[in-house]
């Protein structure tokens, strides 16, 4: 790879064997990951299929249950991933200009936003599990405007979707993370930065999955 | 010029020399080497060996079924442990048999060589999906040991989440694990097939094997992750008792069957499609033609594989649906028959006038074509909504079932491993004992299912340990032909591994067969080609034309040529 030499120290970039080269690799990353993301959406979709039927059978109950989540905190949630995600494509921007320190911060402070989007969640599941609602045995509505059984729906489906979310947004931010290790130590340049676009691929998906989980969860009795 | 037409069986006795010196078989040795190995054929051949344990099991499962209904009264097994055991043969057979078999073994043996390339596009992804695999084995193993399942492998809900007392959990977190394994290996296969075909490997000279198992991927890729939901709530809902499916808590147990159905009717063509590709390359091979209608039938998998997505419904006929999403989804079940049916027209045409020889491969094959087309024309009694309802959950389903099944992909599979056994070790198996072995598979599978057609037809239900005195001769037969069909599985197992040893030296293309695949060494070298290969025509260029005026063309030319 004559090009790569060229680079600040760079190492020479890492072609796997079974590619005849470097662009052929990179395609074939790029379209694995557009690949997952298909499926992603297919294991949301089922989730997101079950929550339309259930809240077309139980609007009511859905949009009382609904005002027990923390609306402000799940409006911080949209806006601390969107900025999380606007670090991202900077980090994406900085592989490409070859600014190496650039690309660590951005990285680091991606990861670092997506954690808190987890801290915020965290709280909001703290303050669910302190009022019952906590699908299972444990589960108490006290509200008496819907059928607990119907409101145990809504919050079932809200744990699943949120909590395979934060599942995701967790290994975001352990990908992030190594790769802000890996561009420390110089593995990235302006010629190899394909893992850092693939991760931001995924990091984009994880947001725009919260940005309809939004408005279906917190915002049902409000308009 | 010569104007002989090399016949695959002029070279069947000859025994050429000693295979390369360095292949993928004895580059390294070791334990250590195969379980850490990234080489797609070597992760083919783990697989192979994986799925036909758990064949045998799902087979034996089988075998003491047939065995209980030899007589009416339910009297070897009771009525509980029948149900495990069919439980055990179906989730067995659908996830760690059919679903895996082509495009596991064959398939990652064969897309790289097929396509020109070195390996498949994630090597280490494909190593990583072998081992969930083995995990999600090893959990249904647990859960068949540990006391067995008795919900059928469709694990309805609420006797899934509410009724039954057995090992649910363990059970579905196995099937829940075995979908991440396919969706990663649709996953490489499709990058595979866009981004690494050799130079000059055009869509349309993509191998019609290549064009099914893609076909297959995306469904793969696209119907996996559903179950993967379905299988997650319903072990939720076991666990915790949250009600999603439970009518008594406000959930809806018809929910459960659509998410199910969703993935599962796809599922039924993961389990055909890659059966249609080996079938595609067996009888153009073994024809000495050209494949007809290349395009038609490369087109036609792509069709099955998005129409498969909107007929679930036809499952479900009798589960509460409204009559018009049944009629909605009848008539789609209609219109996916038209790609299939294609198929078959094409591959019938391409043997008309064909040089054929009947080889085990084209036994297989030729018993592919007939037991495919009874399986898929018994399939629309089955999606009429007036017929459904005499003959759901009767014999007839399951003969039908078993007709694409087993008449069709497990004969697809044993004739595919046959056409490339060479190819895979290098070696010629015995070829008459081979063509007995595919008869005799052929005589059993329809003693054994035929039967089954007609107690149906007379309202034998499925998933009954015991049933009226009437019905018995057919049960007999059908035992009857279990037992004969048990001989077929048997005998190549045993010349197969003989082979191994024994066998005759293949030489690199056995069969005078197209493709890349053989134009390397038999066994392959690790890395497949010694030089990238460059592809500079179609896929299937036999000597005979595929069309009657071509032949035709091809006649005069060579009466020209003589005279
Ligand atoms: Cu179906």
């Amino acid at each position: 790879m004559p090009e790569a030499a060229t680079s600040r120290n760079a190492p020479p970039p890492a072609r796997e064997e079974q590619f005849n080269d470097l662009e052929q690799q990179t395609e074939a990353a790029h379209l694995g990951m557009w690949l997952f993301l298909s499926t992603e959406i297919l294991f949301f979709g089922g989730l997101f299929g079950a929550y339309t039927i259930y809240r077309v059978s139980y609007p009511a109950a859905f949009a009382a249950a609904s005002k027990d989540l923390l609306m402000w905190a799940g409006a911080a949630d949209t806006a601390i991933l969107l900025v999380s995600s606007f670090a991202m494509a900077m980090a994406v921007h900085a592989a490409q200009t070859d600014a190496r320190r650039a690309l660590t911060v951005f990285l680091l402070l991606a990861a670092g936003i997506g954690g808190l989007f987890l801290c915020l969640h965290g709280y909001e599941y703290y303050k669910d599990f302190a009022e019952h609602h906590i699908p299972g045995p444990s589960f108490r509505y006290e509200g008496g405007k819907a059928p607990a059984n119907q409101v145990q729906l809504f919050f079932l489906l809200y744990f699943l979707m949120t909590g395979l979310h934060s599942l995701h947004v967790t290994i975001g931010i352990v990908i992030l993370t190594v790769l802000a290790v890996q561009s420390w130590r110089g593995k990235f340049s302006r010629e190899y930065y394909n893992p850092v676009e693939i991760a931001g691929l995924y990091w984009h998906f994880v947001d725009i999955v919260w940005v309809f989980l939004f408005p279906l969860l917190y915002l049902i009795a409000r308009r | 010029m010569s104007t002989q037409i090399p016949s695959a069986s002029d070279l069947a006795e000859t025994d050429f020399g000693p295979p390369p010196a360095k292949n993928y078989l004895n580059e390294e040795t070791t334990i250590r080497s195969w379980l850490l190995t990234t080489d797609h054929k070597r992760i083919g051949l783990l697989y192979l060996f994986t799925i036909l344990i758990f064949f045998a099991i799902a087979s034996f499962a089988a075998a003491m079924m047939r065995l209980e209904l030899l007589t009416p009264a339910g009297d070897l097994v009771l009525s509980q442990t029948y149900n495990k055991l069919f439980t055990i043969h179906g989730v067995l057979m659908v996830w760690f048999f059919l679903i895996p078999s082509i495009p596991t073994v064959l398939g990652n043996f064969l897309i790289p060589l097929m396509i020109g390339a070195r390996d498949l596009a994630f090597p280490k992804l494909n190593l990583a999906s072998w081992y969930i695999f083995i995990t999600a084995g090893a959990f249904t193993l647990y859960a068949v040991f540990a006391g067995g399942v008795e919900t059928g492998w469709t694990f309805y809900t609420p006797l899934s989440t509410k009724y039954t007392n057995t090992h649910v959990f363990a059970m579905a977190m196995g099937v829940f694990i075995s979908g991440f394994s396919s969706i990663l290996t649709g996953l490489n296969f499709i990058v595979t097939i866009h981004k690494m075909r050799a130079p000059g490997m055009k869509w349309m000279r993509l191998p019609l094997f290549c064009w099914s198992l893609y076909a297959t991927s995306i469904i793969m890729v696209l119907a996996t992750p559903v179950l993967a939901v379905v299988t997650m709530l319903l072990a939720i809902e076991r666990l915790w008792g949250v009600g999603i499916f439970d009518p008594a808590l406000g959930g809806d147990p018809v929910l459960f069957q659509h998410l199910f159905w969703f993935y599962s009717h796809p599922a039924v063509y993961i389990m055909i499609l890659p059966g249609f590709g080996v079938i595609s390359e067996l009888i153009t091979c073994f024809s000495r033609k050209r494949i007809f209608g290349y395009e038609f039938i490369a087109f036609a998998s792509m069709a099955i594989a998005i129409l498969g997505f909107v007929v679930w419904g036809h499952h479900m006929f009798l589960s509460s649906q409204s009559v018009y999403s049944g009629m909605v989804f009848s008539f789609l079940s209609f219109v996916i028959a038209v790609p299939s049916a294609i198929k078959v027209f094409n591959w019938t045409a391409t043997l008309y006038k064909g040089s054929i020889t009947f080889e085990t491969p084209m036994l297989y094959a030729l018993g592919f074509i007939g037991l495919f087309t009874i399986g898929g024309m018994t399939g629309l009694f089955v999606a009429a909504l007036a017929t459904d309802v005499h003959l759901h959950d009767t014999y007839f389903v399951v003969a039908h079932f078993h007709y694409i099944m087993v008449g069709g992909m497990v004969l697809a599979f044993m004739g595919g491993l046959h056409y490339w056994w060479p190819k895979i070790t290098g070696r010629r198996y015995p070829e008459p004992l081979g063509q007995l072995a595919a008869l005799v598979t052929f005589i059993g599978f329809n003693l054994t299912f035929f039967p089954q057609f007609i107690l149906g037809y007379l309202g034998m239900p499925r998933r009954y340990h015991a049933y009226p005195p009437e019905w018995q001769v057919w049960n007999v037969l059908s035992t009857a032909g279990a037992s004969i069909l048990a001989v077929g599985y048997m005998m190549p197992l045993g010349y197969l591994i003989w082979s191994l040893k024994k066998g005759k030296r293949a030489g690199e293309n056995p069969w005078e067969a197209t493709g890349l695949e053989w134009q390397t060494t038999s066994p392959p070298p690790k890395h497949n080609f010694d030089v990238t290969p460059i592809v500079t025509e179609e896929p299937y260029a036999y000597p005979l034309a595929a069309s009657d005026e071509h032949l035709k063309a091809e006649k005069g030319r060579r009466a020209l040529e003589h005279a």
